[in-house]
């Protein structure tokens, strides 16, 4: 059993009058990866973007309840939401590499955090995070490329070693994999089964069978509600509640 | 027949096509409409369009091409005695066609009659006496022949138009007719007028592309006239611009352009940065309420007209500079600056910048700044690493769009500025711009084909191609940009 890194008490979230997320208690261990499942508008993308107060970027959205990282309460006023952003890293949907170098998107949250003192150093952390990401051998004969010019794979496992140069802690994933192709998919899976090494990883999919795959523990949220929470081979093989069960063979969603 | 009603006639005639025609194509499939090969509508669209179009056409040639035509055969019947001494064949034709006009203002009010008109000559009556009754002054007493040109002219003109209404109601009827006949079935009746209608697209957008090509041609031809009587080198490279009415001028263009880019470069150095806070503001901090409100009152800046500015510049901003900067300072005391122009251009230019930078920072996409949140950057880093790069080029199109703004403008600059030409570095000076000078260049006495005037044309062509260069390349680097995120 590992530690316990994130742990949510009774959340709930509006977006204005709109109940997303209904007293969810969830408790998300270290070095293991963890998917969020359910249909879609159950509130997966919201609960994620909880946990690194990405939340906050949007005005009309409020959050109730307590969320600790290591035990730590990370909606408490004294917690700068910028830099827990840095200790909690995000990798979304739609690779959105910046509009700048290879080298340059990798740098941007070191640069920024102050991770790195001197180029050579900064280096470092650009080839370990790319090798990381699988991406080193692709692109280090052209680091000072557009970051926007690689294919879509490319792009997301670029996104992702951005992530990990911060030096993050937990790793959010929400749908990492849904724009790509099925090459690209399975090398994003194994990439996240390195990752974690080193990292607690959280993946929002809406892919059964991806959840299977790479993950230890599911949640399966439902309407707002988190459902059901436990072992992955426990939730697709033996589940509890019948609507984990409908959802598991097709009969919702 | 006027004009007007003519062209009522046509249209209720291709009107009436439509109708017909309607009527016509259901008949021939005793109404069965799904055996027609187009929806009825287009055999309608199809008479009405070859009625119309091709009447109208003939209509507008026919009064573009008549005067010329009239104008070319009367000339031709002035003998060349007839014109006197210091005059010029063209004085004596406005003279006819003014005679020409009394005539029809004589016969119209009733002052003569048609019999009396034709019994009329330059001996029995005093022609100039009556078309003064009638508020036409002429300079001289009508000889002869100028009488019997504008008699002939009136002629003409009234031949002329008959036949025009003529010819175009043939037209029409013809079209309409024609087209008429031709419905069957089987005709392709909507692809018939959709050709047509691009057809008249096509057409109309190469009136403007035309246009101009126009404009340029003639602003080149005069340039070129320019340069046989006044030596190019002078033109671009002397720095002296010292325009003699007597001939003997120095045209250096380099002073005017000077005023120009200075006067130009202060505008920007104001709008520029304070375009681009207001458009970073209003697009990544001010909430949607505010933003709704405050994007279209900094708009209105730009709607309003620079003569105002202008005022602005003379009245206000011009004496305050005087008195609060120049004469302190002791470095000049004149109310008219660079300075004065370039503030108010500014500040009318600061809504072109803002405006355009604000849609332009808008277009980044939402995931750039997720990107960038989710990585612990603040919401200024974000700013300046993420959203200004990525808009850089954009924001670059529109600021050159404002700096060729700038360089055309006129109003602001004659107000604050001055008209003095001058190749200075002080702002606090008075100076003067291009445009400035091909207006006190055309709007003086000189004869027209001095080279005092026609530097006029030059000055216009290269400040045309100044601002077309900027254009081009503000494009260019806009759409680039474009490119990235669709
Ligand atoms: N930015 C937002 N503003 C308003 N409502 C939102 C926003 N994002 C999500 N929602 C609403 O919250 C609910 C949950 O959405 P989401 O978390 O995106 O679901 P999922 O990721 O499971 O598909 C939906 O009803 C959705 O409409
Ligand atoms: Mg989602």
């Amino acid at each position: 059993m590992n530690d316990i890194k994130v742990s949510a008490r009774d959340v709930q979230v509006w977006y204005a009058d709109n109940h997303a997320i209904k007293d969810v208690s969830v408790e998300i261990e270290d070095k293991t990866v963890t998917a969020f499942i359910g249909p879609s508008g159950c509130g997966k993308s919201t609960f994620l973007r909880c946990i690194n107060r990405m939340n906050d970027t949007i005005d009309i959205c409020r959050v109730e309840g307590d969320i600790l990282l290591d035990g730590e309460d990370i909606y408490d006023p004294q917690v700068d939401p910028v830099q827990l952003r840095a200790k909690v890293g995000m990798v979304f949907q739609k690779p959105n590499p910046f509009p700048k170098s290879i080298y340059d998107n990798v740098a941007y949250g070191p640069r920024i955090h102050g991770l790195a003192s001197g180029r050579s150093e900064l280096d470092a952390v650009v080839e370990k995070s790319l090798r990381r990401a699988a991406l080193w051998d692709e692109v280090k004969d052209r680091l000072n490329a557009s970051g926007t010019g690689l294919s879509g794979g490319q792009q997301q496992r670029l996104c992702i070693a951005r992530a990990v140069a911060t030096e993050p802690e937990v790793l959010l994933m929400d749908e990492p994999a849904s724009a790509l192709d099925p090459i690209a998919t399975a090398q994003i899976e194994e990439l996240i089964d390195e990752l974690r090494e080193k990292f607690a990883v959280v993946i929002v999919t809406h892919s059964m069978q991806q959840a299977a795959r790479v993950s230890q523990k599911t949640a399966f949220f439902h309407l707002g509600n988190l459902v059901e929470y436990g072992e992955t081979s426990q939730i697709f093989t033996n589940p509890v509640d019948p609507r984990t069960e409908s959802y598991i063979t097709g009969r919702i969603g | 027949m006027n004009v007007s009603i003519l062209s009522v006639i046509v249209l209720g005639l291709s009107v009436l096509g439509f109708f017909l025609a309607r009527r016509r194509a259901l008949s021939k499939v005793n109404g069965k409409a799904y055996k027609l090969h187009s929806r009825p509508i287009y055999y309608g669209q199809v008479v009405f369009l070859f009625t119309a179009v091709p009447a109208l056409l003939v209509l507008a040639l026919w009064l573009f091409i008549q005067p010329i035509a009239i104008e070319r055969q009367v000339s031709a019947e002035i003998p060349a005695s007839a014109i006197p001494k210091g005059s010029t064949p063209q004085l004596v034709m406005s003279d006819v066609r003014r005679i020409a006009g009394g005539i029809d203002a004589m016969l119209h009010a009733g002052n003569i009659t048609k019999a009396e008109f034709n019994d009329m000559s330059v001996d029995t009556t005093s022609i100039r006496s009556q078309l003064a009754s009638v508020g036409i002054a002429l300079g001289a007493d009508v000889t002869p022949a100028v009488f019997e040109a504008a008699k002939s002219y009136r002629n003409m003109k009234n031949v002329g138009h008959t036949a025009m209404a003529a010819v175009v109601l043939v037209v029409a009827l013809a079209g309409l007719l024609l087209s008429l006949a031709r419905i069957t079935p089987a005709q392709r009746a909507r692809n018939i007028a959709e050709h047509f209608i691009l057809a008249l697209l096509i057409g109309a957008s190469l009136v403007a592309i035309l246009t101009t090509l126009g404009i340029v041609l003639s602003l080149l031809f005069e340039t070129i006239h320019f340069f046989r009587i006044y030596p190019a080198r002078d033109f671009f490279l002397s720095l002296t611009w010292n325009p003699q009415f007597r001939g003997g001028s120095d045209l250096g263009m380099i002073p005017l352009l000077w005023g120009t880019l200075y006067i130009s470069l202060v505008a920007l150095v104001v709008a520029v940065p304070v375009g681009m806070l207001i458009a970073i503001y209003l697009a990544e901090y001010a909430g949607k309420n505010l933003r709704s409100f405050a994007k279209p009152a900094i708009e209105v800046l730009a709607g309003i007209p620079t003569i105002v500015y202008g005022l602005f510049a003379l009245i206000t901003v011009g004496p305050f500079i005087r008195d609060w900067i120049a004469v302190p300072t002791g470095l000049g005391n004149s109310s008219s600056s660079v300075l004065t122009a370039g503030l108010v251009m500014g500040i009318m230019l600061i809504p072109f910048v803002s405006s355009l930078s604000d849609d332009i920072i808008n277009a980044v996409p939402q995931s750039l700044r997720d990107g960038s949140y989710g990585l612990g950057a603040t919401r200024s880093e974000t700013i300046k690493k993420v959203i200004l790069p990525a808009a850089l080029p954009g924001v670059v199109g529109a600021i050159l769009l404002a700096a060729s703004r700038a360089i055309g403008e006129t109003m602001i600059v004659v107000m604050g500025a001055g008209a003095a030409a001058r190749l200075d570095l002080n702002p606090l000076e008075a100076m003067t711009t291009v445009t400035v000078k091909i207006v006190s260049q055309l709007t003086g006495d000189t004869e027209f084909a001095s080279p005092e005037t026609l530097v006029a044309f030059a000055l216009g062509l290269t400040l045309f191609i100044f601002t077309l260069a900027l254009n081009v390349l503000a494009l260019y680097i806009v759409r680039k940009y474009r490119e990235q995120y669709e």
